[in-house]
């Protein structure tokens, strides 16, 4: 009896904690399927409206933005291209300097390691206007490149392989030399293989992260064929109803991906522990 | 770093080379940007500039506007930490005890963590606007909300804006982290205390310390940094610029107020708290728990 009491009690606060969750998303949702003129004079929806495929086709497609140069759809493939470079980028260059600073002697090691992991405590936000300077230097503005290379420029990702590398039991090294294995081949034919499910981890965080940018584009695209779909969210102009759809299709690609592969991510980030 | 190594005179350099160009290029050359601003002043006109010395520091510490944006900063990671925590831990220990749909309520409960936090204020936009907003006119009959007025209101509407999605982040670590606990733990403990209550205080709690360091900073890295695009798409600082964070401020002096001297040394500034904070979180709190 105390047991049923209880379990009914743990359901009542996580269908709590659903409805603090899932309900707003819900709400945003179903006003985007009513018309902008129906909202307008009732006010935000519960239950969906019939304006599903109008709404939704008419925000992709449309031409928007302030010289309505740019769709939606056009949007979301830069943010696409954004976060796959971001993702690729720092997955291959940290999987080699962690590679490098795990397994090599390396000469003035303790500084490099410094000069690697010290830039954690410089997030983007806080060089914010010297990067757009620098960028704006380098010709960088408004290009593919601009957008990603500074995203990319973070050891988060190497402090994570950094961690799984020191996991790994110094026996392989020992019998991969055995071998007659050089480092190039041990790092091909062993490290990769092993690093699977951490580099799927970090991927999909560094896609994410990449993907949500917001600051960033807001600054280094003075032109809209370059906007992506997390900053054209406040510049896009429109009707209400074609706002509520945008929002809703904003989130679709990173929420789709962290609910499929949400037990490789958390897989991956707790292989350290 | 390993007792078996490879001794090479040159390879190793081929692995680091990649990241340390890109870290070198678009963070260090930053960065000494940040510095050289930081102590220069710059003419009205962008004509001319000359070395500063503090001048551009002290300028920010007689600036009443920087210490409202440090005392906002201050009590929103204050706020965001404590509400997120609690609630994901709550959520996380229900859900690690349910039988029935466990992975149903793990999926719909950590799906918001994908969603931006510009994503976020835009939605948080249309809840709280006088014209469409539920929460406004509930809060509104309650009190008489106004939040580009009333500056308590103001930090209610960030606060709910800033601490959304973060509960899901809080509660993905924390059930990782009461998954990982050993069941025979439990289970002796079990046979020890019956009170539930009394029991996940003193045996459960306990081993949860590691992630719940781990989410304080976390949590405080985010209201610091990440929350910029909740505010940018919410109050924008409003009512005056009482929901200012340090981030914020330091962008719209700079780049709308192109007083880059002042946005250098505010960055400055914000990077001496992070490495308080890490210093912190390394000296004090790391070596005070314990690891199972």
């Amino acid at each position: 009896m105390t047991k049923y009491i209880s379990s009914t009690i743990n359901h009542f606060i996580l269908s709590i904690g659903l409805l603090i969750m899932v309900v707003p998303i819900w709400i945003i949702f179903a006003s985007s399927t009513h018309s902008s003129l129906f909202i307008n004079t009732n006010g935000l929806q519960f239950f969906l409206g019939d304006n599903f495929i109008d709404n939704y086709s008419r925000v992709l497609f449309k031409q928007s933005g302030f010289f309505n140069e740019i769709t939606a759809l056009k949007m979301f493939l830069n943010s696409f291209v954004m976060a796959t470079g971001i993702a690729t980028l720092s997955v291959i260059t940290s999987l080699m300097a962690a590679y490098g600073l795990v397994y090599f002697k390396v000469k003035y090691a303790t500084f490099i390691f410094w000069l690697i992991f010290i830039t954690l405590l410089v997030p983007l936000e806080l060089r914010i206007m010297p990067s757009y300077i620098v960028m704006s230097k380098l010709n960088l503005v408004n290009t593919f490149a601009g957008l990603i290379l500074p995203i990319s420029a973070s050891a988060i990702a190497t402090f994570f392989f950094r961690q799984f590398y020191k996991s790994i039991p110094d026996e392989l090294l020992e019998a991969a030399k055995l071998d007659g294995t050089n480092s190039w081949s041990f790092f091909i034919d062993f490290l990769i293989p092993l690093s699977k499910t951490m580099i799927a981890a970090v991927f999909i965080f560094m896609f994410v992260f990449g993907y949500n940018q917001y600051l960033w584009p807001l600054i280094m695209t003075t032109s809209e064929q370059y906007w992506t779909v997390v900053m054209g969210l406040k510049t896009m102009y429109g009707s209400i109803s074609d706002r509520f759809a945008f929002v809703i299709m904003s989130m679709i690609p990173p929420v789709i991906i962290i609910i499929f592969l949400q037990k490789l991510f958390i897989q991956g980030i707790f292989q350290n522990k | 770093m390993k007792k078996v190594q490879f001794k090479s005179n040159y390879s190793q350099y081929f692995f680091l080379a990649p990241q340390l160009l890109i870290l070198l290029i678009f963070l260090y050359w930053p960065i000494i940007q940040t510095f050289k601003d930081a102590f220069t002043m710059q003419d009205a006109f962008g004509f001319g500039s000359q070395f500063a010395g503090f001048d551009n520091f002290l300028f920010i510490f007689s600036d009443p506007s920087y210490f409202t944006a440090f005392k906002f900063t201050i009590i929103y990671s204050f706020v965001i930490t404590v509400i997120t925590g609690s609630i994901g831990l709550l959520l996380a220990v229900q859900a690690n005890k349910v039988m029935h749909g466990k992975s149903a309520y793990k999926t719909l409960l950590i799906w918001p963590y994908a969603i931006a936090p510009a994503v976020v204020g835009v939605m948080a936009n249309y809840f709280f606007s006088e014209r469409y907003g539920l929460l406004h006119h509930l809060f509104n009959n309650l009190w008489g909300f106004n939040w580009y007025e009333n500056v308590f209101d103001a930090y209610i509407y960030v606060i709910i804006a800033g601490s959304w999605k973060q509960i899901s982040a809080n509660f993905i670590f924390f059930l990782a982290g009461l998954q990982a606990i050993q069941k025979t733990v439990i289970e002796a403990s079990i046979i020890d205390c019956k009170s539930n209550i009394r029991r996940f205080w003193t045996i459960t709690f306990p081993l949860l310390m590691p992630t719940t360091f781990f989410l304080i900073i976390i949590n405080i890295t985010y209201a610091f940094f990440d929350t910029f695009g909740i505010i940018d798409t919410t109050t924008i600082g409003a009512p005056g610029s009482e929901t200012k964070t340090l981030v914020y401020k330091a962008y719209i002096d700079g780049f709308k107020g192109l007083d880059l001297g002042s946005a250098g040394a505010q960055s400055i500034m914000m990077m001496i708290i992070v490495l308080v904070i890490t210093i912190f979180q390394f000296r004090y709190i790391e070596g005070k728990i314990h690891y199972n």
